[in-house]
C-alpha cells in the first residue's frame, strides 16, 4: 500500500518537474549571454533549436540558427537561397565568407564541399569563440577564422592576389550596416578577388531607398546580377559575377546535377532556382539611382527612408 | 566719425564669437567625417574613434598653448583672422591628399590600431593645432578688464562648445546624407577663410577710422591744409 503510494507520488512529481522543464524551454532559455566591443551577444535555445542574436529587443536580430540535434540542417531561407551561387559556379574551391554568425554556413560548405578551403572573416572576436563554443564551428588548416573588419581582410588579400571562387557577404544585419562594405570602392575590392567563375552573393537587408542606391551600386560595378528573393521577407540575395550571367537552360541543368548533393542539407536547390531574377529582364529600381561611394555612404540613414 | 567708429567696435565682439563659433563647429564637423575618411583604409571598429579623438585632444591641447603664446606679441584682429586662413588651407589636404596618405600608411603598417593613429595624425594633426589656436587668441581679444577675464572665458567656451555640438550633429545627421564627404570639408575650408578674410578687413576699417580720428595723424593734418 505504502508503495504504491510512493510510487505514484514519485510519478506525480517527476511529471511535474518534466512538464515545467519543457515549459520553461519552449518559453525559450538563454544559455550564454556577453556584451563584446560591439554589440550584446546571446544564444538562445527553444525546444531543440538554437539561435544567435546581437540584440534582445528586436525580432529582425536572429543571426544564426541551428538544430541541436540536426546541426547540418539550415534553417534560415536566406542560407538557403545563397545556395544559389552554385547555379553560377558549381565547383568552388576558394571560399571567402565576411560575417561569421553562428558558422553554420561555413559547417554546411565544409561537409559539401570537404576540400575546398574557407576563410571566414569577422570583425568581433567574441563572435568566433561563441561560434566555437555553441554552434560545432568547426575549424581544421582549410577552414579558418580571421578576426578582421572585412574591408580591411579585402584590401589585404587584393595586394596579396588572392582570389576567390565564391564570396559570400554576410556582415549585415536588419539593424546595422557597416557603411563601408556597401560601397562602389568596396565593391571594386571584392570584384577584383574573384576567379574567372567567381561569384559574389550578398545577403541584404536594404529597404526603401537604399534599395534603389544598393542596386544601382552593384550594377555599376557588376553589371547586370540576380535577385533572389523570397515573397515574405525584406531580405535579399544579391548574386553577381565578373562574368555575364549563365543562361536559364544552363541554370536548370545544374540545378539538375545539384539536386541530390544538396538535399540533405533542406536546400530545394531547383525551387530556389526559379527565385533567381536577373536585372537584364527586371530592374526594380530607377535607373538614375546614385552610387554609393566612400565619399558618400550614409546607408543606415537611407534605410530609414519609406 | 567718432559714433560710426564706436559702432565698428561694438561689433568687434559678436563677430569674435561668431568665429569662436564656427571654428567649434568645423572641428567637431571634421572629426565626425575623419570616421567616413579611414574607414576604407582602417575600418569602422572603436579603436578607430580611439585614434581620431587621440589626435583630436593632443592637437587641440597643443593649439591652446600655441594660440595662448602668439597672443602675447601684438594681439589684433588681424593676425586672429590669419589664424582661420591658416586653418581653412591646413584642412584642404584631408580632402585632396588623404588617399594617397592612407594608402601608404596602409601597406606599411599593419596593426589598423597603429595605422588608424598614424593617419589621423597626418591628416588631423596641423589643422586641429591651428583651430586649436583660437580659442585663446579669441579670449585676449575679447578681455578688457581683469575682473571679467573668467566670465567672457566662460561666455567664449560657451559658444565654440555650441559651435561644437552643432557640427557634430548637423554634420552627422544631414550634411552625410546631403553631399560627399569632400565636399563638405570644401566647405568648411572656404567658410574658415571667408571668416579670416572678413575678421582682417574689419581689423583695416577700424584702423583706418582710428587714423583718421587721429587730430595728431600726418594724413589729417595735410588734409587740413
Amino acid at each position: 500500500m505504502n508503495k504504491l503510494v510512493t510510487s505514484l507520488l514519485i510519478a506525480i512529481i517527476s511529471n511535474a518537474l518534466i512538464s515545467s522543464a519543457l515549459s520553461t524551454q519552449a518559453m525559450g532559455k538563454t544559455i550564454h549571454s556577453e556584451r563584446s566591443l560591439y554589440r550584446n551577444i546571446l544564444v538562445e535555445e527553444d525546444s531543440g533549436l538554437r539561435c544567435l542574436k546581437f540584440n534582445v529587443k528586436s525580432a529582425k536580430t536572429q543571426q544564426s540558427c541551428m538544430l541541436v540535434d540536426d546541426p547540418q540542417r539550415l534553417v534560415f531561407n536566406y542560407t538557403k537561397m545563397l545556395f544559389s551561387s552554385l547555379l553560377i559556379n558549381p565547383n568552388p574551391e576558394a571560399i571567402l565568407i565576411i560575417g561569421l554568425g553562428g558558422g553554420t554556413m561555413s559547417n554546411v560548405l565544409h561537409q559539401i564541399y570537404p576540400k575546398a578551403n574557407i576563410t571566414n572573416v569577422e570583425i568581433d572576436p567574441a563572435v568566433i569563440k561563441v561560434a566555437r563554443n555553441y554552434f560545432d564551428f568547426f575549424e581544421n588548416k582549410n577552414i579558418t577564422a580571421v578576426a578582421q573588419d572585412g574591408r580591411i581582410f579585402v584590401k589585404r588579400a587584393a595586394i596579396k592576389k588572392q582570389q576567390y571562387d565564391w564570396i559570400i557577404l554576410d556582415a549585415f544585419n536588419g539593424d546595422y550596416i557597416p557603411e563601408h562594405l556597401m560601397t562602389q570602392e568596396f565593391l571594386q575590392e571584392v570584384k577584383s578577388l574573384l576567379s574567372d567563375n567567381g561569384v559574389v552573393a550578398a545577403n541584404t537587408f536594404s529597404v526603401s531607398k537604399l534599395y534603389n542606391y544598393e542596386s544601382a551600386t552593384y550594377k555599376a560595378v557588376f553589371g547586370d546580377f540576380f535577385n533572389v528573393k523570397n515573397n515574405n521577407n525584406s531580405n535579399r540575395i544579391i548574386l553577381a559575377s565578373a562574368k555575364a550571367l549563365p543562361k536559364a537552360d544552363i541554370i536548370a541543368q545544374r540545378a539538375k546535377a545539384l539536386k541530390e548533393k544538396l538535399s540533405p542539407f533542406n536546400v530545394d536547390i531547383t525551387k530556389i532556382s526559379r527565385k533567381m531574377i536577373s536585372t537584364a529582364t527586371t530592374q526594380d529600381w530607377p535607373p538614375a539611382s546614385p552610387l554609393l561611394t566612400d565619399q558618400y555612404s550614409p546607408a543606415n540613414l537611407l534605410n530609414l527612408k519609406n | 566719425m567718432t559714433n560710426e567708429n564706436n559702432h565698428t567696435i561694438a561689433w568687434q565682439n559678436p563677430m569674435i564669437y561668431l568665429l569662436a563659433f564656427s571654428s567649434g563647429f568645423c572641428i567637431m564637423g571634421i572629426e565626425l567625417l575623419g570616421g567616413r575618411i579611414l574607414a576604407p583604409f582602417f575600418g569602422s571598429s572603436v579603436h578607430i574613434w580611439g585614434s581620431i579623438i587621440t589626435v583630436f585632444m593632443l592637437s587641440l591641447s597643443f593649439g591652446y598653448l600655441a594660440g595662448g603664446k602668439l597672443s602675447t606679441k601684438a594681439a589684433s584682429l588681424h593676425r586672429y583672422g590669419l589664424i582661420f586662413i591658416c586653418a581653412g588651407i591646413a584642412i584642404l589636404p584631408v580632402a585632396f591628399s588623404s588617399q594617397g596618405i592612407m594608402e601608404a600608411i596602409f601597406l606599411a603598417i599593419e596593426d589598423t590600431r597603429y595605422g588608424s593613429l598614424l593617419a589621423s595624425m597626418a591628416l588631423f594633426f596641423v589643422p586641429t593645432v591651428i583651430l586649436g589656436m583660437i580659442s585663446p587668441y579669441s579670449v585676449r581679444l575679447l578681455v578688457t578688464d581683469k575682473n571679467k577675464s573668467g566670465q567672457v572665458a566662460g561666455f567664449l567656451y560657451f559658444v565654440s562648445t555650441l559651435g561644437s555640438a552643432l557640427g557634430t550633429i548637423i554634420t552627422s545627421f544631414y550634411l552625410v546624407l546631403l553631399f560627399e564627404v569632400n565636399d563638405i570639408i570644401m566647405v568648411f575650408s572656404s567658410a574658415l577663410i571667408v571668416l579670416g578674410i572678413t575678421a582682417m578687413s574689419f581689423h583695416r576699417v577700424s584702423q583706418s577710422k582710428n587714423s583718421l580720428n587721429n587730430p595728431t595723424s600726418n594724413q589729417q593734418g595735410s588734409a587740413d591744409e
